[in-house]
């Protein structure tokens, strides 16, 4: 406050507020888990981007270039057991990974989202009943109920969709939670009773009021479930119960250790998904971890 | 804790199994494949016998199954069989019984869960309370950083990076199995010590993969502890830094740490399980492996439920220890 009062009037009317992009940058510069994590993500996109852009998809699927060459300047990543170039499969598989992530963490969440809020905006039997179901879902280990249901799919029918769609089936429970919790302490918050007592529709609080004030916890949920999907996909994938011709990444992982790359040598194979794998979960799990803080000031850290 | 919450809790557990056991026997009718049809396929073409052979078999072996008979009584009896814990026979291995298979594999399993568990989640709440604790040295405080950088990388992940470099690059430490192909099973000394030594890597990957959670969330748990009036008052009396940590700071921030144990034990098993059979070790997840590569759906069906069931009863379990551990829920 002091500082306003002694600069000069003429250079107030200069202040701008700075643009939300400029915003968001300097909130990165305080928060570097989510300013690391955003750059990998960045990096991961523009190599996937750049490789759907050079390489021919052809060559990420089997008997198309020469089988168990290591990585040389022709093949960066080296070639596989089945003569599939791993650069390509890498490119391919990161982005069916990301179709896969965003598919099942977009519908995850928005099924939350409106599971939630319905669940704390109605209350009485309809919260009960959505309480319940989450509260049985939960304690059963979901990727158990996943190779279940992708244990029973014909493995020709097993695509990259398929894969999306097994996720979502049962990765709604935790937003819903989330979101049910947020909205239960924002009803009782004053701007609500103030937009109701002068006249605001129903729909009109949710969207208008409690909404926008949602958004943080919104996209922490959405990121959360991007990882969780993008987690599970890859486990069912390394137990073999993937699409099993896509490359995947890990499918990749589970040819390798069903070919015994590591007691014949090809070790690039098994390692270079690998890699990839930590990468996204790694940028995935920062992210998460910093719009947590992003949403709740309560974590933040103390300087 | 008073009877009413007991039988609350229990009712609640009935109807987790009842849920999870309708779903993995709702599912596999719903994809329409008929594993005895597919298996039997198999042994045919391999074996040689005539189509009609082949009908006749199938046809005496669903009326063994009970297959043939409508689908609300398979249901009644395969409830039944759950509670007995019956998962009815392997179709790879049969006449072994899914029971008899997951007997035989459960206590390498378990050997392997609780050690790495337990080893996770001490070093990993002990790591995150220090990291929160305002007046531990710098460096202490910095320990806990690679860790927290770790709950990216998935234990099977870490797996297979400790294969690479331990056991394939520097071979320090065999590349899987249980033991040395071609010693026999003994009680002697170096047979246990060949033993260990193939339990370390999967140990290791999965204490590794698993740690981080722990440590980000004690971490959590400490910050918000902190301005809590009792360490406050602890302070003022003058107690001694390791006296508050230990008794009033750390005591507290464990207590929800262990409810997050129970919430973890799904997942914590499902990693388990999944690294057991990148390596391996003749547990369950192996197990698991092997009938999903040999589509042998009633060992697939039987291991995950008994997991579902083993879990949930695990978390029933804490929630009772929990008010033993806890004055303040003890006199609610």
């Amino acid at each position: 406050m002091s500082t306003v009062a002694l600069s000069p009037p003429a250079a107030e009317t200069k202040v701008e507020r700075p643009g939300k992009l400029v915003l968001f940058l300097r909130y990165l510069r305080r928060n570097k888990g989510l300013a690391i994590g955003v750059l990998i993500l960045l990096c991961l996109v523009a190599f996937t981007v750049i490789g759907l852009l050079t390489i021919n998809p052809k060559h990420a699927y089997p008997l198309s270039v020469a089988a168990k060459k290591p990585p040389s300047l022709k093949y960066p990543f080296g070639t596989d057991f089945f003569g599939r170039d791993l650069y390509a499969a890498m490119v391919v598989g990161m982005w069916q990974t990301a179709a896969i992530g965003l598919l099942a963490g977009g519908i995850g969440t928005l099924i939350g989202v409106v599971l939630g809020f319905m669940s704390a905006y109605f209350g009485s039997w309809t919260d009960a009943t959505i309480r319940t179901i989450c509260q049985v879902l939960t304690p059963i280990p979901v990727l158990l109920i996943q190779v279940v249901i992708a244990g029973s799919l014909d493995k020709r029918d097993v695509t990259i969709l398929t894969m999306a769609f097994i996720v979502v089936l049962l990765a709604w429970m935790g937003p819903t939670l989330v979101i049910r919790s947020q909205v239960l302490t924002m009803k009782e918050r004053q701007f609500v009773s103030v937009a109701k007592l002068s006249g605001v529709s129903d729909m009109g609080i949710i969207f208008k009021e409690i909404l926008p004030n949602l958004l943080p916890f919104i996209a922490a949920a959405f990121v959360a479930q991007v990882f969780a999907a993008v987690f599970a996909a890859f486990y069912l994938a390394v137990l073999g119960l993937g699409p099993l011709r896509e490359p995947l990444l890990g499918n990749i992982i589970w040819a390798a250790q069903s070919q015994g790359a590591f007691f014949n040598g090809w070790w690039w194979w098994p390692i270079i998904p690998s890699i990839a794998m930590i990468l996204i979960l790694g940028s995935l799990a920062l992210i998460n971890m910093g719009l947590d803080e992003l949403a709740n000031p309560r974590v933040r850290r103390t300087e | 804790m008073n009877l009413k919450l007991v039988a609350k809790r229990l009712i609640f557990l009935v109807v987790v199994i009842w849920a999870a056991s309708t779903i993995v026997f709702f599912i596999p009718r719903l994809s329409g494949r008929n594993a005895l049809r597919e298996r039997f396929g198999e042994l045919a073409r391999t074996g040689g016998f005539s189509p009609a052979d082949l009908e006749k078999i199938i046809a005496s072996m669903q009326q063994q199954f009970g297959l043939d008979r409508p689908l609300y009584e398979q249901y009644w009896t395969y409830l039944g069989n759950i509670l007995r814990l019956d998962f009815g026979y392997s179709l790879y291995r049969y006449p072994t019984t899914v029971t008899e298979l997951i007997a035989q594999s459960l206590p390498w399993t378990i050997g392997l869960l609780l050690v790495t568990t337990i080893l996770a989640f001490v070093i990993g709440n002990l790591l995150g309370a220090v990291a929160a604790w305002p007046r531990a040295p710098g460096w202490m405080r910095g320990i806990a950083t690679p860790f927290i950088l770790l709950t990216g990388v998935p234990p099977v992940i870490m797996g297979i990076l400790l294969l690479f470099f331990v056991g394939f690059r520097w071979k320090l430490l065999p590349l899987g199995g249980a033991y040395s192909v071609g010693t026999v099973p003994t009680f002697s000394i170096g047979f246990i010590l060949d033993l260990l030594k193939h339990q370390i890597l999967p140990g290791l990957a999965l204490v590794l993969g698993s740690v981080g959670g722990w440590v980000l969330s004690m971490r959590g748990m400490g910050v918000t502890i902190q301005g809590e009036d009792y360490v406050n008052f602890a302070e003022h009396k003058g107690l001694t830094g390791g006296r508050i940590f230990r008794d009033y700071y750390l005591r507290n921030a464990m207590l929800p740490q262990i409810t997050g144990l129970a919430l973890a034990l799904g997942s914590v098993v499902t990693s388990a399980i999944i690294v057991e059979g990148l390596f391996g070790l003749p547990g369950i997840g192996t197990m698991l492996n092997l009938a999903i590569r040999s589509n042998d759906f009633p060992t697939i069906y039987g291991i995950v439920l008994f997991i579902t069931i083993a879990v949930a009863v695990l978390m029933t379990a804490v929630e009772f220890l929990y008010p033993l551990l806890d004055p303040r829920v003890r006199n609610s």
